[in-house]
């Protein structure tokens, strides 16, 4: 007991100066620091999560809008590839009805131009036979002249000259 | 560590060669009454006793405090049996006895977390400011190296009527003591059993000048005597050793906070990097951990004072815990954990709305009956919040503080304070490793109180700003 007594137990017994002193030192750091400090700091971390946050946010908008933005241009790709092939199909068969349709004229024309050369050729054939006909007339009677013209007395030379007219008759 | 116990040790071998070089803490602050109960006990210290003996007989002269002697009384005829030498304790022309052979863990703990009017670090001292008001005198200003402080922090000086005393400053009562510098020698201020006016044994500093014991005032304190001290006729405003701890952590964390403060602003898109980086973490620990929990809305309105409360009891839980560095005990200062906690009483109950009233003195849904029973305790609740708030921080970092100082001494009770050699040195290993472990819990309890400090001052202010939907 009187141990206890002697010993000076003195950070319990609160002095008045380091109360003071503490009253002031604490007042001043807490109004000096904690307004020039740590309320900046508070408002920086917190302008810094919202920073943040905001960036997040738009990243994940962003990539939501890529997303979209790469439905559409697929979306549009396959139209586009769908067109070309309609077009082509299109060119395909546009193609496919010119040649027919050539085709079909150049034998049109063709069988025209055939009718028509055999046509000429007929007719040409009917003009040469008539010639032939003719001439065939002419040349008898050119004959007959020659005959008549002749000397017809000997019978060698009336069989030459018949066989010589009958040959030529025989061409036709 | 072990280099700071050894040390120790190799002071305390010195010390026992030397008569006058008065390392051991315990003889100083022992008063009779102490060496009467430890006779009792042993009764073979022979030498110890004997000058015990003669201090006797001086203050049976004397005759003021004739309940002491009487206890020592009994064993004076034994001591005198045994008599002769006295090669450990030293006895002063007022009859003081500084005894060496004994060391006492309690006194050198209590010695080493009390605030001083001295900066020690190690065997060096420096001085401070002292500021000092005496009722009728007015105040004085002067620096404590007038003192001429030996290694204990006991002044060989006194300097306007005060002398220094285990670091602290203490008032010659009697008014006809010479001012300015008085050469006191050493070994002549000591503190001694005497009653009070309620006839309760105190521990009084005497100081021994020409022949004469003159009593010394203790400075006010605001215990109100609940603790043996009071208000006296003498106030020290003296920037001590806890108060220049204070102002240098204060400093110290108001220069990082504006750094990091500035690179903030000056680089609001920048990755935090360095000392940044480091206290980011913790401060966004307490605002996302503490202030946004218990704080609600509010949260952005407390986050300063919140933060200031932990980054200054954090700062000086730490400061007091590096070694070779004074050891300064301030959050385990009553004086400073009590204004910490009024500071919060204020901002709480400041803080406080309707609801916060009406539940402490109306509380609402109870029978009318049972509100005379709440009310009180409810009441009561508001002051012994902020009380246990002073209480825990107080008692969590002194207890660590002195726990650590007993750890070290724990080497000069086995060793026999320097006597032992062997036992000292299997010790010391012992106690470096006990004293590591210490230290490194200490350094949890740091953080610990300083966020438990934080984090209920929190949730008192969040209690006292809740608005209740429900009733």
């Amino acid at each position: 007991m009187i141990l206890l007594e002697a010993l000076d137990f003195s950070p319990i017994k609160p002095d008045v100066g380091l109360f003071l002193w503490t009253s002031i030192i604490f007042l001043l750091f807490w109004f000096i620091v904690g307004k020039f400090a740590f309320g900046p700091i508070k408002d920086a971390l917190k302008k810094r999560q919202t920073d943040i946050q905001d960036a997040l946010d738009q990243a994940e908008k962003a990539k939501e809008e890529m997303a979209n933005l790469q439905a559409e241009n697929d979306k549009i790709l396959a139209q586009a590839r769908e067109e070309r092939s309609a077009i082509l199909r299109e060119a395909k068969e546009t193609k496919d009805g010119i040649i027919k349709e050539a085709r079909d004229n150049a034998k049109t024309e063709a069988n025209k131009i055939l009718t028509s050369a055999k046509l000429e050729i007929d007719n040409q054939k009917k003009a040469a036979i008539t010639e032939v006909k003719n001439m065939t007339g002419q040349m008898a009677v050119t004959i007959a002249e020659k005959v008549l013209r002749s000397d017809l007395s000997e019978s060698a030379k009336q069989d030459a000259l018949v066989g010589k007219l009958m040959d030529e008759l025989n061409l036709n | 560590m072990v280099f700071m116990v050894s040390t120790c040790l190799l002071f305390a071998q010195n010390n026992n060669k030397q008569d006058h070089s008065g390392h051991n803490h315990a003889s100083h602050s022992k008063t009779e009454g102490d060496h009467s109960g430890h006779n009792h006990a042993k009764g073979d210290h022979s030498g110890h006793n004997h000058a015990k003996e003669d201090h006797s007989g001086h203050n049976h002269a004397k005759g003021d405090h004739s309940g002491h002697n009487h206890a020592k009384g009994d064993h004076s005829g034994h001591n005198h049996a045994k008599g002769g030498h006295s090669h450990d304790a030293h006895t002063n022309a007022c009859g003081f006895v500084f005894d060496k052979s004994e060391f006492n863990p309690g006194a050198v703990a209590f010695h080493h977390i009390s605030d001083q009017n001295i900066y020690s670090i190690g065997p060096w001292h420096f001085p401070l400011p002292c500021i000092t008001y005496v009722k009728g005198k007015g105040l004085d200003f002067f620096s404590s190296g007038k003192f001429n402080a030996d290694y204990h922090g006991n002044g060989t000086n006194a300097y306007n009527g005060f002398v220094l005393y285990e670091g602290t400053l203490r008032k010659i009562e009697n008014p006809n003591f010479p001012t300015g510098l008085v050469d006191i020698g050493h070994h002549n201020v000591k503190a001694l059993g005497k009653k009070n006016a309620k006839g309760k044994e105190i521990a009084v500093v005497h100081l021994c000048h020409d022949g004469k014991q003159l009593a010394c005032e203790n400075k006010s304190t605001l215990d109100f005597g609940l603790f043996g001290g009071g208000l006296t006729s003498f106030y020290d405003f003296s920037i001590t050793k806890n108060v220049f701890s204070m102002l240098l952590i204060c400093f110290l964390l108001g220069w990082l906070f504006f750094a990091i403060a500035k690179k903030y602003r000056n680089n609001p898109n920048k990755a935090p990097s360095g000392a940044q980086g480091f206290m980011e973490t913790m401060f966004l620990f307490i605002q996302d951990e503490v202030c946004k929990p218990f704080l609600g809305h509010k949260w952005e309105k407390y986050t300063p004072f919140i933060m200031s409360l932990f980054f200054f009891i954090l700062g000086l839980n730490l400061f007091g815990q590096v070694p070779f560095f004074g050891g300064s005990n301030v959050t385990g200062n009553l004086a400073v954990t009590a204004v910490l906690a009024i500071i919060a009483f204020f901002v709480v109950n400041f803080s406080g709305n309707g609801d916060y009233w009406k539940h402490i003195f109306w509380m609402p849904g109870i029978p009318a009956w049972v509100k005379t029973i709440v009310t009180p305790v409810e009441f009561l609740g508001i002051f012994i919040k902020p009380i246990t708030l002073m209480l825990r921080l107080f008692g969590n970092i002194t207890a660590g503080h002195m726990v650590i100082v007993i750890f070290v001494g724990l080497i000069f009770i086995f060793g026999k304070n320097g006597a032992n050699v062997g036992a000292a040195w299997g010790t010391t290993i012992a106690s470096t490793l006990l004293t590591l472990f210490m230290m490194a819990i200490e350094l949890l309890v740091a953080f610990i109180q300083a966020f438990v400090f934080a984090i209920l001052t929190a949730s008192y202010i969040g209690a006292a700003t809740e608005e209740h939907h429900a009733h």
